[in-house]
């Protein structure tokens, strides 16, 4: 098991070094970024001297192999833009992004396993037609409009939510949450709902269909036929047996909650990475988008570590499985 | 749309304002100023915003007058001598005085490694001590606009810029953080007490400021706000007082809702075409071993075939205003009589296509930005239009500004879209920096003159208007080289394009036509 998540480890450092890769090579299409950084009187001596200093002029492969260096050394730069430390810029942003990531899950399990079992076991109730149709909503609408429309009508029309930014929020160290106040609450209610309101719909259908699924296996029918009451069937054994695929599914939508909570956050103004790696593309703010990046594909290679982690936990046979194939079977 | 538009029309009428104390002012812009140093970039917000905090020697008014600031009063004392009295008893936020060392210590500081604001102190040669109170700025030449050029360029403290480690500009480059980056220390009317790069800035009024404010905000909060969509709906549930922009196709909007408004008043800024008559083939088009922009009647012929009145109609909402020259008539140098467009006559740009050799017209890529000025790319798409009615194929390639200019800046451009405000509002700046010949000896010259246009005589006068002291026989040149620039079609000018901020009707404000926002005079209403 250690050996395993020590594999994985040193696989997603590859997988990082990867993804820095390629990002290096898609910033020469991203624009130059020595004309957002100077006003229009400065000297052209002054510019090409800034973009030569900043190492703009190098090939894609120097540019990111100094990176590489650096970043070995905890070193992400300097921000094009904001003229501040990238890790330190990067770390203000990580509870705003992550709070909103977290809270849209929950929501998004929350809402949508309930809605999933009971769509399964009540499948022509008028009820369930309704959760489907809702839900399909959720899935074909845009982010972006989703976001607007709940603008409009919570903020604007009724005035009960506020339309953009975080609300007060209270610093424990360097981590700032807007949990322990009113303001951020209400702030957290409707870009939380957008951005979990896609994963919702994914989790409750998907519950729906493993729920379908399992009833009509035997050991449910042999189960109901032995008398156990519907609540145990149901809850004990019909949902416990459809969680693997949901676990899986919640964890790797975990990662891109986390990645395309950009346009939430854009929308919102919620101030968080996704809001800053859009405002470091506009102005080809290199630093920001090469660290960001990189964390990203990091976030991504955990949560598959942690979700094939909880595979051992949830489904014994995975463990058996494995121990067989490799020849250990206990004899 | 229409839905989106009637609904809002509902909002507003059902609108339920947030509770906010009556003098807590709160705005929205699109960005966020990237430096509190008042050194770091020569930008109109950043520096327009960081006028609330710092002060210069001079200031602009409303109107964009220059009036004193920090200086009381100054006078010519030689063609190259200009003697400054300082304002006496006035302290920086800390408490400290302000001095004439803080002036020579600005000098050095903007003239150091990093900082963007060298050319406003350009034509300084030095700056001499006559008593604490008293300067004498010597320049190199004799400088008519040394006012103007001075009119954003702060004056900082320099024990506090000792004190923290703060005596050189903010640089990137250097990779070291930099006190001033994030806090202030200025002698303007307000005071940062709280600020979080791209996320809000609060500032409070200064108790001890030398003036008598006309404000009476008792606490302005800023928060940047990037989405336009999210910026409107912001203003319209009550949750700011003021934001800018507001997208044009929005400003009815705004107007329909009752307790809002919009403010819309013509910018500075100069929207413009220009051709690279430089190369003896273009870089894009069918046209081979030729130029055709070489010729005059081919320039003219772009020229008469736009129609600025229907760009003004239908894509800027009726609220450009079009023009003949490449500056606004806020800027100095600027002349009602000569500002007469060539007529719109497709028939005339015709012939003239003809007359010049392709009778067929020909195809040529054009450049424009999408995401700079106001509905860039509509115009870009509009005048491509008009030019396929002359028989003119043209390759539209509209992209984000940091793709944009990065493409234009190398000159590796035929036809362009570009917009100017000088920095300056002197006439001499967009000659110097848009009309010059580009120069071999001097890169600076010409260096947004990205098609090449080039007459010696206009950079004759160009020269001349730098040092001109006599406001008449100045006038005179500026006119001179602005009429040979139109008759030979060197750029083709379309309007001065439309500021737009939306506020709520019980505040007042004063719309500067240099889209910079002065909270000296807001007043918070009941």
């Amino acid at each position: 098991m250690i050996a395993f998540v020590i594999r994985r480890l040193l696989q997603s450092i590859a997988v990082m070094l990867v993804v820095a890769l390629i990002a290096f090579l898609l910033f020469n299409y991203v624009g130059d970024p020595i004309n957002n950084m100077v006003g229009q009187d400065t000297s052209i001596q002054d510019r090409e001297r800034l973009r030569e200093e900043l190492g703009l002029n190098d090939p894609a492969i120097v540019q990111f192999a100094r990176f590489v260096g650096n970043a070995v050394q905890g070193d992400f730069g300097f921000s094009y833009r904001q003229s501040e430390p990238v890790s330190g810029l990067i770390l203000a942003r990580l509870p705003a992004t992550l709070e909103l990531s977290m809270v849209a899950a929950l929501m998004a399990l929350a809402v949508g396993v309930p809605m999933g079992v009971y769509t399964g076991l009540h499948r022509d109730h008028w009820l369930s037609k309704v959760f489907l149709a809702v839900s399909l909503v959720g899935i074909s609408l845009p982010t972006f409009l989703i976001g607007i429309l709940l603008i409009l009508v919570f903020a604007v029309i009724l005035g009960w939510l506020p339309s953009f930014g975080r609300g007060e929020v209270v610093q424990l160290g360097w981590w700032s949450t807007g949990f322990l106040t009113v303001s951020g609450w209400q702030a957290l209610i409707l870009p939380a709902t957008t951005l979990g309101l896609f994963q919702m719909t994914l989790i409750m259908r998907l519950v729906r269909a493993e729920m379908l699924e399992v009833l009509r296996t035997d050991y449910i029918k042999f189960a109901r036929a032995r008398g156990i009451p519907r609540r145990a069937v149901h809850f004990g054994h019909a949902l416990k047996n459809t969680l693997v695929p949901v676990i899986t599914i919640t964890g790797l939508q975990l990662g891109s909650i986390i990645a395309f909570a950009i346009i939430t956050e854009t929308v919102f103004q919620w101030p968080g990475m996704g809001l800053l790696f859009l405002q470091a593309i506009q102005f080809a703010d290199i630093p920001v988008m090469a660290a960001y990046l990189i964390l990203i594909a990091f976030f991504f290679v955990v949560i598959n570590l942690i979700v094939d982690m909880l595979y051992y936990l949830v489904d014994p046979r995975l463990r058996v499985d494995r121990a067989v194939a490799g020849g250990h079977a206990p004899s | 749309m229409t839905r989106l538009t009637s609904s809002l029309a509902l909002a507003a009428s059902l609108a339920i304002t947030l509770p906010a104390s009556a003098e807590t002012f709160r705005w929205a812009f699109q960005g966020d100023m990237q430096a509190l140093d008042p050194y770091s970039l020569n930008e109109t917000l950043t520096l327009g915003t960081l006028g609330n905090i710092y002060e210069g020697l001079v200031m602009r008014d409303k109107d964009l007058n220059i009036i004193p600031a920090l200086a009381t009063e100054w006078e010519l004392v030689e063609p190259t001598v200009w003697r400054f009295k300082l304002r006496e008893g006035v302290t920086f936020h800390n408490g400290n005085p302000f001095t004439a060392d803080d002036v020579i210590f600005s000098l050095e500081r903007t003239r150091k490694e990093g900082s963007d604001v060298p050319t406003k102190v350009a034509s300084i040669d030095e700056i001499r001590k006559i008593d604490d109170h008293t300067i004498e700025i010597v320049t190199k030449n004799p400088n008519p606009i040394l006012t103007s050029d001075l009119s954003d360029w702060y004056i900082m403290d320099q024990e506090w810029a000792v004190e923290h480690g703060a005596e050189d500009p903010v640089d990137v480059r250097a990779g070291v953080e930099n006190y001033a980056t994030r806090h202030a220390n200025g002698t303007g009317p307000f005071m940062v007490v709280e600020r979080e790069p791209d996320v809000r800035t609060v500032l409070k009024p200064f108790e001890n400021w030398w003036g008598e404010p006309d404000h009476n905000i008792t606490e302005a909060i800023f928060t940047p706000i990037s989405s336009d969509a999210t910026r409107v709906a912001a203003l319209l549930s009550g949750e700011l007082d003021m934001a800018y922009p507001i997208p044009l196709q929005d400003g009815r909007r705004l107007e329909a809702t009752p307790g809002v408004s919009l403010l819309a008043g013509p910018e500075a800024r100069t929207i413009f075409l220009g051709m690279d008559q430089l190369r003896d083939e273009l870089l894009e088009s069918s046209v081979a071993g030729k130029n055709p922009f070489q010729d005059v009647r081919v320039r003219r012929a772009f020229y008469q075939a736009i129609d600025v009145e229907a760009i003004k109609d239908k894509i800027m909402r009726g609220a450009s205003l079009p023009t003949a020259l490449m500056v606004a008539p806020q800027v100095n140098g600027f002349s009602e009589e000569l500002n007469e467009r060539y007529p719109y006559d497709p028939e005339a740009a015709r012939a003239l296509l003809t007359e010049a050799g392709y009778p067929e017209g020909f195809q040529v890529g054009m450049d424009c930005p999408n995401d700079r000025y106001v509905n860039d790319e509509a115009i870009c798409q509009a005048v491509a239009a008009m030019l396929a009615q002359i028989g003119v194929d043209v390759e539209l390639l509209a992209q984000t500004k940091s793709k944009y200019f990065a493409k234009i800046l190398a000159f590796d451009t035929s036809f362009y879209l570009l917009g100017w405000t000088p920095s300056t509002f002197d006439a001499h700046n967009p000659l110097f920096n848009l009309m010059n010949c580009r120069g071999e000896d001097d890169p600076n010259r010409g260096k947004f003159n990205l098609g090449g246009y080039c007459n010696e005589r206009v950079d004759e006068l160009t020269a001349m208007i730098q040092s001109e002291i006599n406001p008449e026989k100045r006038q005179a040149m500026i006119d001179e080289a602005f009429t040979l620039h139109k008759d030979e079609f060197g750029h083709i000018p379309l309007h001065q394009q439309p500021l737009s901020w939306g506020k709520k009707d019980s505040v007042e404000l004063a719309q500067r036509a240099d889209n910079v926002f002065d909270l000296r005079y807001v007043v918070v209403g009941e």
